[in-house]
């Protein structure tokens, strides 16, 4: 007789549906990658997370914790105004690079600033996805987007603007990682950078965890899953270096 | 504390919020109702409570957005720039049903304007000021005590019918001193905050949001919005009137432009003109039926605010054109004075009557 042996399974905070992700969207593994954590360190019963504006928007009909939907760029707002009156809870922001990086700048450096006990986790794919494909302050010099059709041009437009170099100077950020999920190794690195975030706000580390995630966008990088992970192999991580920035252990 | 303390307008509603439970305050400088911030700044923490000064009015709103996803009692102050950049954040409050406290030390627009007292921003107030069909309850006080009565009242009925309520003072109140009496209420009897987000211990996920895609959902949460508003409507009209009973002439203000108007109608009385006065508390809910009902008796009215004229919109529509509806006001941080208003009073006496 054989033995079955489950060596893989669906982890307890992801629920067991299909996502409205595009085929080749880095957010179903990002949202798993947060949902075995949960899982793992056995917080999902005093977990809030925050779903942004943009495609992962509806982040809470996949992730099986409290959530809460808010205004574009805000949720570290939002965040501080959980954390700070319920200090122990686990509040997590969900964040693109639209909503981080552009709209929610202000929000986000202060959020850093004030040394927020919160988790961030940051995804970047270099576009705004839901409204299609436009330009992002992450978008690379030379990338077509729908606001770029001739290419990102820097004396237009500006440089990529690297989020993670920007928080990691301030001291009330004590964690900041940008990594990529661009292959298997690549991913299993990001899920230590994750978990590692979360167990700093657990354990009531004073300041704000962040991890980039350099993320695949094969619709509006207008090439196939398998090339989009190429490219954050080959272009992305030229631009957005990965490794580990801040890694500080400060207690109130 | 239940004995009589004078306090300016900013630090007794500051003290009244705390004495109301309020969890957490969030704010941004401006004035003229930096005293409520600084005054926060101290008092919170020592009860052992939440303070933040924010980096924006923006974030300001949103913390409280998100004390209040958790179920906390949560407020935040400002003055009008401060509030039209809150708008988006009270527009979100209102889709996803979140209870807020909000007060409006109103000064005068537009734009920068200036630190003066003003009730210019009387439509936002009332018309939602956010995008979305959505109301907020306003109150308007006309002195300190009632300022400091309205911060229970404006708790227990955010948590009652999960809406921002709006408190609309302006640059005098904040900073005028009066004797008050600040006492601790009894709360309403309020529903289960059952949607809160605590964490999903021992239950299913609770998700607070306001992005419904699916057609026809957003519109039925739209009617079962406005069934509540209807609620409050019923429910919650504050008014107080004064010698209307025989007056010819019914002068309508709130706030503190109704306290000069008080003054104005007591000489009008002594000059022996049958004049008396409505004043709203609640700006919205109106109270469109009292001030009709002056109208079927064929009385006068006269409107008096510190704008151009916003709240004279309401009145005209409470009166559907059944009697002649006149207005008095000054904008950009005039102040109305009671011989001012008493000159008009004056004048309405003597021409066209029936």
């Amino acid at each position: 007789m054989i033995q079955v042996k489950a060596v893989f399974k669906r982890t307890q905070s992801l629920k067991n549906c299909p996502t409205h992700y595009c085929p080749g969207c880095g957010h179903g593994i990002a949202h798993r990658l947060i949902a075995e954590t949960i899982d793992e360190l056995g917080i999902r019963d005093r977990t809030i997370g925050i779903a942004p504006v943009g495609c992962a928007v509806l982040a809470y009909n996949y992730l099986d914790v409290d959530m809460v939907e808010v205004a574009h760029g805000r949720a570290p707002a939002v965040a501080t105004g959980m954390k700070r009156t319920n200090p122990d809870k686990i509040i997590f922001s969900y964040q693109g690079d639209g909503d981080l990086a552009a709209i929610g700048t202000a929000e986000i450096i202060h959020a850093a600033h004030r040394g927020e006990q919160i988790t961030v986790i940051f995804i970047n794919n270099a576009v705004f996805g839901m409204t299609g494909g436009q330009m992002a302050p992450t978008t690379v010099l030379g990338q077509v987007t729908a606001t770029t059709q001739q290419g990102r041009d820097a004396h237009n437009q500006g440089y990529p603007l690297q989020i993670c170099e920007l928080l990691a100077v301030l001291p009330g950020a004590i964690y900041v990682e940008r990594c990529a999920l661009s292959n298997v190794a690549r991913i299993r690195q990001a899920k230590k950078a994750v978990k590692h975030a979360f167990e700093l706000q657990a354990a009531g580390a004073a300041g704000l965890a962040l991890v980039e995630l350099l993320s695949p966008c094969p619709t509006y990088w207008h090439t196939t899953p398998a090339k989009a992970m190429e490219w954050i192999e080959t272009e992305m991580t030229k631009v957005f270096p990965l490794g580990c920035l801040k890694n500080v252990t400060r207690t109130p | 504390m239940s004995e009589r303390v004078l306090m300016c307008g900013n630090e007794a509603l500051a003290e009244a919020a705390i004495i109301a439970g309020c969890d957490a305050y969030f704010g941004y400088p401006i004035t003229p109702q930096n005293e409520i911030t600084a005054y926060m700044s101290r008092r919170m923490p020592e009860e052992g409570r939440v303070f933040v000064q924010s980096e924006s009015e923006l974030a300001a709103i949103n913390m409280v957005y998100g004390a209040a996803a958790t179920g906390k009692r949560a407020m935040t102050s400002s003055s009008s720039p401060g509030i039209s950049l809150m708008q988006e954040g009270i527009s979100y409050l209102a889709g996803a049903e979140l209870p807020a406290v909000v007060v409006n030390v109103m000064r005068g627009g537009p734009g920068l304007g200036n630190i003066a007292p003003s009730q210019g921003d009387y439509f936002q107030a009332t018309r939602g000021g956010g995008h979305g069909d959505y109301r907020t309850i306003v109150l308007g006080p006309w002195g300190v005590q009632e300022l400091v009565d309205c911060m229970p009242l404006a708790f227990d009925l955010a948590d009652q019918y999960r809406m921002t309520v709006l408190i609309l003072a302006d640059g005098i109140l904040g900073q005028m001193m009066e004797p008050i009496v600040l006492q601790k209420k009894p709360r309403r009897k309020l529903p289960a905050k059952d949607w809160a987000l605590t964490g999903a211990k021992n239950r299913e996920q609770n998700i607070v949001r306001s992005l419904w895609l699916q057609e026809g959902v957003l519109e039925q949460l739209n009617y079962k919005l406005q069934a509540k508003y209807q609620q409050v409507q019923k429910n919650e009209i504050i008014c107080e009137q004064y010698a209307v009973e025989d007056a010819e002439i019914v002068v309508v203000a709130y706030g503190i432009a109704a306290r000069i108007v008080r003054g104005a109608v007591a000489k009008a009385r002594q000059e022996g003109i049958r004049a008396g006065w409505i004043r709203p508390v609640t700006l919205w809910p109106f109270p469109a039926e009292q001030i009709s009902k002056g109208a079927d008796e064929f009385r006068m009215f006269l409107v008096v605010e510190m704008s151009c004229g916003q709240m004279v919109e309401d009145v005209k529509l409470a009166v559907t054109g059944k009697a002649p509806v006149l207005f008095y006001g000054r904008p950009g941080g005039g102040v109305p004075t009671v011989d001012e208003i008493l000159d008009k009073i004056r004048q309405m006496t003597v021409p066209v009557r029936r």
